[in-house]
C-alpha cells in the first residue's frame, strides 16, 4: 500500500513538474474574435448542454436501475419486453430535439456563407510545408515558414513561448474589414485553420476554395495546418496579425515598397560577385529554411523518399542540371520550383552550399548571374 | 446442400462485382453531379453560345481572375486584367499572358476552378485557352484569350465570382518514370 | 465456388476420434467453423497487440513536446499502420471470428454454409498483414499517408510501399467479402426448422445486415485503392487536377466506403450487447423488433452521410445541410437502441459479472462517443472540431470503448462455452477496472486537447498541450499493459478452471446454451426443434 501511494505521489510531482514549463491550456473551444466564431462557440455549447442533459437522464435511469434492480437485493425480474407507446415516444422525442439543434446550426451555416464583396482578398497557397500569401489588390506576396529553430524541436535548446506556432512572416490583415481568403494548394491537400476566426478551409491542388473573416480586435492569432500533408504536417503553422486599418495601410505600403526594392536590388546583384564565405553563409541559411526538411541538415536525405545530396552525382558533377532542378523543380515529385520562391542570389548561394558542404568539396562557386542566365537563356 | 447455396452465392458475387463497378461509376457520376450542382466549381469544358443572353444592366457582378502556374511549372502566367465589373449577360473578352521562360518547348494545360462553386454553372465561356493544350517554344510569349459572359440567371446572393486557372505541364500529368513521360511525348 | 458441406462420413470418423485432427495440419486445412472462429479470434488478438504497440510508439513520442523517439516520417507510418491494423486486422477479424463461432450455434446449423471458402477467407489474412507490416521495412518506409490515404498524398507524393499497401488492402477486402457471403448464405439457408427471421438472436441479425454492408462497400474500397494504384503507376488521373481529375473525388469515394465501414465495426457490437444485457438482467430484451428495424435503418442511413467527413473541403451550403441533417438522423435509431438496453435493465434482477461490466461500460462510453458524433455532425461547429484531437477522441470512444469493449464482453461471455472452463472472475474484474480507468485517462482528455486546438496526426505540438499529452500517454501505456491481463486470463481459462455447465449463465437463453460446454467439435448435426 505504501508503495502504491509513493508511486502516486511521484507521478503527481512528475506531472506538476511538467506544468511549470508550459502555458495554461484552455479546456474549451475558443470563443474567437469574430462574430461567426462566437456564433460557432455558442452553437457548440448549446449542443453540448443538450447532450449533457440527455446523458444525465439516460444514465440516471440506468444507474438507478443498476443500484436498485440487482439480484443481490432479492428482486424478481419483471418480464415485460415491449411497449409500442414508449418505443414511439423515444423515437419521436429525439427527432424533436434534433430539429431544435438543427435550426441554430442552419442559421449559423448560412451566416457563414456570405459572398458579398470583400475589402481585402488574399490568395493562400499551401505547399509542403509552408504557406504563401498573396494580396490580390497590392503587389505584395510572400512565403510564411515555421520560425521555431530546429534545435528547439530536437530538444537541444529550451523551447520558446510560441513553440511551433511561430512563423518568419505572418499574414497581416486589417480589423473591422471583411477579408476574403482564396485557398488553394501547390501539391497535396492542406487545410488553413485559425481557431480564433473559426475558419478552416481545405487547400485542394488545382481547385480554389473561399472563406472569409471580419476580425474585431487587433492581435496575433495562431493556427496550424489541419490536414495531413506529409512528413512535416505538424510544422506548418499559421500566424495572423490583425491591425487597425491605418496600421495595416502603412504596413502594406511599406511591404510593397520593400518588395519592389528587393527586385531592383536583385538586378544590381547580377553584376556583383559574392565571395565563397558570403555564398556559403547565405546558402546554409537558405538550405536550412527551404531544403533541410526533405534533404535533411546532413544532406543525407531519407532513403527511398528524399534523395541524398551528399555525394550525389548531380551535386558533384552536373552543374547545369543542378541549377535547373532547383530553379524549375522536378515534375511528379516533391521537388518544387524554387525559382518562384527564392531570389537569384539565394538560389546561387544554396547551389554553392550544396556543392561544397558535407564533403561535397567541388569548389564550384555559383553567382546570381549564372542563375539568371539559366533562367532566361 | 450445394445446390441450395449456389443461387445465393451467385447473386452475392454479382452484387460484389456490381459494387466494384459502382465504385468506378462514381467517377462519371460525380462529374455529372458536379455539372448539375457546381459541387466542385469546375466550369464546362465546352464552348458556350450566347444566344439567350440579354444583358441585365441593373446588376453588376465582380469577376476576379487568378492565374497560377503550378508548383513545378516555370512559366510566367497571369491575366492582363485582374478584376472586372460586368453586367450579367454582357460578353467580355480578356487576355492571359503566358511566357515560357525555359530553354525548351513545353506544352501546358490550364485547369479552371470557380468559387463559389455553384457560380460555375452560370459562368459561360465562349472561347477559352483552357479548352485546348497550349504549346510554347523556348522563350515564347503568348496572349491567350478568354471570352465569357455571366448568365443573368445567376442567383442574387452571388455578387463576386472568382475564376482561377492553374497551369500544369502536360507531360507532367503522370508522375512516373522517365519512360512513361517520354512515351507521352511521342504521342 | 459451389462448395459441398463437410462429408457426413468424415463427421462420423471425427466423432469416433472424439475431435479434430492433431497438429498444424488441423489448423491449416480446417473447415470447422469453431476452429476457424478460434483462428480469427487469435489473429485479431495478435493484431490488436501489434497495432497497440504502434499506438505505444505514438504515445511515447507525444509524451513530451519536441522530437525524441521517432522521426516525423516514421511517426506518420505509425499512425497510418496503427489505423489500418486496428480496423482491418483487429476489429473486423474479431467480429468475423465471433460470427464463425456463434452464428451456426445460434441458428442451429451444423457449420457455416461454405466451409472451404471459410478456410480461405481466413488464411489469406495473415498474408495481407505480413505484406503490410513488411512494407514498413522498405527503403523509405511503409505507407505514411494516414489510414484514409487521401490523394494526392498517396499517389504522386508517396513512395513505392503504396503498391504493397494497395495489394494488401485488396486481399483484406477479398477476405471480408468471402466472410460476408458465407454469413449471408448460412443465415438464409441453414437456420433450423422453426427459426424464422424474427426469432433469430440479435447478434445474428446485426451480422446479417453487416454482411450486406460489407458486400456493398468493400468493393468500393477495392475500386478506390485500384484508382490510387493506376494514378500512381499507370498514368490515369482520377484524382489529379492536372489531368482533369479531382482530389476531392477521392474523398467522396473513400468515405462512401468509409462511413458504412464505421457501422460494419459497430453493428455486431450492438448484437453482442443485446445478447449480454438480457442474460445478466434476467429479463428478455426490450423491443426486439424495434432493435432489428433500428439496425436496418442505421445501415441504410450510413449510405447517405459520407460527406460529413468532408465539410471543410468546400462544399456548397445545400450539400452541407443535406449531410448534416442525415447525420443527425442517425442519432434516432442509435438512441432507440440505447433506450432499449436501459429498458431491458429496468426492473430486472441484475448481476455484474465481467461480460456485463464491459457491456455496461459499452453503453455509457459508446453513448459518449455518440454525443461527440452528434456534435461533429453540426457543420459550423465541425469546422472547429475537424481534424483535431476532438475527432480522435470521438472515434476512439466508439471504436475502443465501443467495438473493442463489446468484443471483450463477448469473449468473457462465451469463453466458458468455447473452453469448457469458467474464466477467473477476479482477474477478469481486474482487467475490466484497469481497462475502464486507463481508457478514460487515455481518451477523455483528448476532447479538451482537441477543443483547445491540437490537430491530429502531428508528431510534435505547442507547449500548452504538454500536460494533457503526458497524461494521455500515461493512460495509453496503462491501457496497453492492462490488456496483458486479458491474455493471462485467456491462457488460464484454456488450461483449466471451474467446469462450465451447458447453460453457463443463469439467465442465458438461446440455442448455443443448450449444447455442452465446451461446445463439441460438431454441434447440431441434426437440427434442433424450435418452439
Amino acid at each position: 500500500m505504501a508503495k502504491t501511494s509513493y508511486l502516486c505521489w511521484s507521478l503527481l510531482t512528475f506531472l506538476l513538474a511538467f506544468s511549470t514549463q508550459s502555458a495554461e491550456m484552455p479546456l474549451n473551444m475558443t470563443q474567437g474574435v469574430t462574430e461567426i466564431s462566437q456564433q460557432v462557440y455558442s452553437l457548440h455549447m448549446k449542443i453540448f448542454y443538450i447532450c449533457c442533459a440527455i446523458g444525465v437522464a439516460v444514465f440516471g435511469v440506468m444507474f438507478w436501475s443498476i443500484i436498485h434492480h440487482r439480484k443481490s437485493k432479492g428482486v424478481a425480474p419483471a418480464q415485460f419486453h415491449e411497449s409500442t407507446k414508449v418505443e414511439l415516444l423515444w423515437t419521436a422525442l429525439p427527432v424533436v430535439i434534433l430539429i431544435l439543434m438543427a435550426i441554430p446550426a442552419t442559421q449559423t451555416l448560412i451566416a457563414m456563407e456570405d459572398t458579398s464583396e470583400a475589402d481585402v482578398t488574399i490568395l493562400i497557397t499551401g505547399s509542403q510545408w509552408k504557406w504563401h500569401y498573396k494580396y490580390m489588390d497590392h503587389k505584395v506576396e510572400y512565403y510564411s515558414l515555421l520560425a521555431t529553430p530546429r534545435k528547439q524541436i530536437e530538444n537541444k535548446l529550451k523551447k520558446g513561448e510560441n513553440y511551433l506556432l511561430e512563423v518568419d512572416r505572418p499574414l497581416v490583415i486589417p480589423t473591422g474589414k471583411k477579408v476574403r481568403f482564396l485557398v488553394t494548394s501547390d501539391d497535396v491537400i492542406h487545410s488553413w485553420w485559425v481557431p480564433a476566426f473559426a475558419v478552416k478551409k481545405d487547400a485542394n491542388p488545382g481547385f480554389i476554395n473561399e472563406a472569409w473573416t471580419k476580425v474585431d480586435y487587433p492581435g496575433i492569432y495562431r493556427g496550424q495546418c489541419a490536414e495531413l500533408c506529409g512528413k512535416d504536417h505538424g510544422f506548418m503553422p499559421v500566424v495572423v496579425i490583425a491591425k487597425e486599418q491605418a496600421d495595416f495601410d502603412q504596413w502594406i505600403a511599406q511591404e510593397a515598397a520593400t518588395q519592389a526594392a528587393a527586385k531592383e536590388e536583385e538586378q544590381k546583384l547580377l553584376s556583383m560577385n559574392m565571395s565563397k564565405e558570403e555564398l556559403m553563409a547565405l546558402g546554409e541559411k537558405t538550405y536550412m529554411g527551404y531544403c533541410a526538411a526533405c534533404h535533411q541538415p546532413t544532406g543525407m536525405g531519407i532513403p527511398g523518399v528524399f534523395p541524398a545530396l551528399k555525394g550525389s552525382k548531380m551535386a558533384l558533377e552536373d552543374l547545369p542540371a543542378h541549377i535547373d532542378i532547383v530553379l524549375n523543380g522536378k515534375t511528379g515529385t516533391a521537388m518544387q520550383a524554387f525559382g518562384k520562391q527564392l531570389s537569384l542570389s539565394e538560389i546561387a548561394a544554396v547551389v554553392t552550399y550544396e556543392r561544397n558542404a558535407w564533403d561535397n568539396n567541388t569548389g564550384d562557386l555559383v553567382q546570381a548571374a549564372d542563375i539568371a542566365k539559366a533562367q532566361k537563356p | 446442400m450445394a445446390l441450395k447455396h449456389q443461387p445465393i452465392v451467385v447473386k452475392l458475387c454479382l452484387l460484389t462485382a456490381a459494387m466494384f463497378g459502382f465504385g468506378y461509376a462514381l467517377v462519371p457520376l460525380y462529374d455529372v453531379f458536379c455539372d448539375l450542382t457546381g459541387l466542385n466549381g469546375k466550369t464546362s469544358t465546352m464552348a458556350a453560345t450566347a444566344e439567350a443572353a440579354i444583358p441585365d444592366k441593373k446588376r453588376e457582378v465582380l469577376v476576379e481572375f487568378i492565374a497560377r502556374p503550378n508548383n513545378n511549372m516555370p512559366w510566367v502566367f497571369e491575366p492582363v486584367v485582374h478584376k472586372l465589373r460586368v453586367h450579367p449577360g454582357e460578353i467580355h473578352r480578356i487576355d492571359y499572358l503566358a511566357h515560357n521562360v525555359t530553354g525548351r518547348a513545353m506544352t501546358a494545360q490550364a485547369v479552371p476552378s470557380v468559387s463559389p462553386g455553384q457560380a460555375a454553372l452560370y459562368f459561360n465561356k465562349m472561347e477559352c485557352f483552357c479548352f485546348t493544350q497550349q504549346h510554347l517554344t523556348a522563350g515564347q510569349q503568348l496572349l491567350m484569350p478568354l471570352q465569357f459572359y455571366v448568365d443573368p440567371a445567376l442567383p442574387e446572393q452571388f455578387s463576386t465570382i472568382t475564376l482561377s486557372y492553374t497551369l500544369y505541364e502536360v507531360d507532367a500529368v503522370t508522375p512516373v518514370t522517365a519512360q512513361t513521360a517520354t512515351g507521352d511525348n511521342n504521342e | 465456388m459451389s462448395t459441398v458441406t463437410t462429408d457426413p462420413h468424415a463427421h462420423a470418423e471425427h466423432e469416433h476420434h472424439h475431435g479434430p485432427a492433431k497438429g498444424l495440419k488441423r489448423w491449416l486445412y480446417t473447415t470447422n467453423h469453431k476452429d476457424i472462429g478460434t483462428l480469427y479470434l487469435l489473429f485479431a488478438l495478435t493484431m490488436f497487440f501489434i497495432g497497440g504497440a504502434m499506438a505505444m510508439v505514438i504515445r511515447a513520442e507525444l509524451f513530451q513536446p519536441g522530437l525524441q523517439i521517432v522521426e516525423p516520417n516514421f511517426f506518420n507510418q505509425m499512425t497510418t499502420v496503427h489505423g489500418l491494423i486496428m480496423v482491418f486486422g483487429a476489429v473486423m477479424p474479431a467480429f468475423t471470428g465471433l460470427a464463425n463461432w456463434l452464428i451456426p450455434m445460434m441458428i442451429g446449423a451444423p457449420d457455416m454454409a461454405l466451409p472451404r471458402m471459410n478456410n480461405w477467407s481466413f488464411w489469406i489474412l495473415p498474408f495481407a498483414f505480413s505484406i503490410l507490416l513488411l512494407s514498413l521495412f522498405m527503403e523509405g518506409g511503409g505507407p505514411s499517408f494516414g489510414w484514409t490515404f487521401y490523394a494526392p498524398l498517396s499517389t504522386t507524393y508517396s513512395n513505392d510501399s503504396t503498391a504493397l499497401f494497395v495489394f494488401s488492402v485488396h486481399i483484406m477486402g477479398i477476405s471480408s467479402i468471402m466472410g460476408a457471403i458465407n454469413v449471408i448464405v448460412t443465415i438464409m439457408n441453414l437456420r433450423a426448422p422453426g427459426m424464422t427471421y424474427m426469432k433469430m438472436p440479435l447478434f445474428v441479425w446485426t451480422w446479417f445486415i453487416t454482411a450486406y454492408l460489407l458486400i456493398a462497400v468493400m468493393p468500393v474500397l477495392a475500386g478506390a485503392v485500384t484508382m490510387v494504384l493506376t494514378d500512381k503507376y499507370f498514368g490515369t488521373s482520377f484524382f489529379d487536377a492536372a489531368g482533369g481529375g479531382d482530389p476531392v473525388l477521392f474523398q467522396h469515394i473513400f468515405w462512401f466506403f468509409g462511413h458504412p465501414e464505421v457501422y460494419i465495426m459497430i453493428l455486431p457490437a450492438f448484437g453482442i450487447i443485446s445478447a449480454i444485457v438480457p442474460t445478466f438482467a434476467r429479463k428478455p430484451l426490450f423491443g426486439y423488433a424495434s432493435m432489428v428495424y433500428a439496425t436496418a435503418s442505421i445501415a441504410l442511413l450510413s449510405f447517405l452521410v459520407w460527406a460529413h467527413h468532408m465539410f471543410t473541403t468546400g462544399m456548397p451550403v445545400f450539400a452541407e445541410l443535406f449531410f448534416m441533417y442525415c447525420t443527425m438522423l442517425i442519432a434516432v435509431p442509435t438512441g432507440v437502441k440505447v433506450f432499449n438496453w436501459v429498458a431491458t435493465m429496468w426492473r430486472g434482477a441484475m448481476t455484474f459479472e465481467v461480460p456485463m461490466m464491459f457491456a455496461l461500460a459499452f453503453i455509457v462510453l459508446f453513448t459518449i462517443g455518440g454525443f461527440s458524433g452528434l456534435m461533429l455532425a453540426i457543420t459550423p461547429a465541425d469546422f472547429q472540431y475537424h481534424d483535431t484531437y476532438f475527432v480522435v477522441a470521438h472515434f476512439h470512444y466508439v471504436l475502443v470503448t465501443g467495438a473493442i469493449f463489446s468484443i471483450m464482453a463477448a469473449a468473457y461471455y462465451w469463453l466458458p462455452k468455447w473452453t469448457g472452463h469458467m474464466y477467473d472472475e477476479t482477474l477478469g474484474q481486474w482487467h475490466f477496472w484497469c481497462s475502464l480507468i486507463s481508457v478514460n485517462v487515455l481518451f477523455f482528455p483528448m476532447h479538451f486537447v482537441g477543443l483547445a486546438g491540437m490537430p491530429r496526426r502531428i508528431p510534435d505540438y505547442a507547449l500548452q498541450f504538454a500536460d494533457f499529452n503526458a497524461l494521455i500517454s500515461i493512460g495509453g501505456f496503462a491501457f496497453g499493459l492492462s490488456q496483458l491481463l486479458f491474455v493471462a486470463l485467456v491462457v488460464k481459462c484454456i488450461k483449466g478452471g471451474k467446469k462450465a455447465t451447458a447453460q453457463v449463465w443463469e439467465g442465458a437463453e438461446g440455442l448455443e446454451w443448450t449444447i455442452a460446454s465446451p461446445a463439441p467439435y460438431h454441434s447440431f448435426t441434426t437440427p434442433p426443434e424450435i418452439k
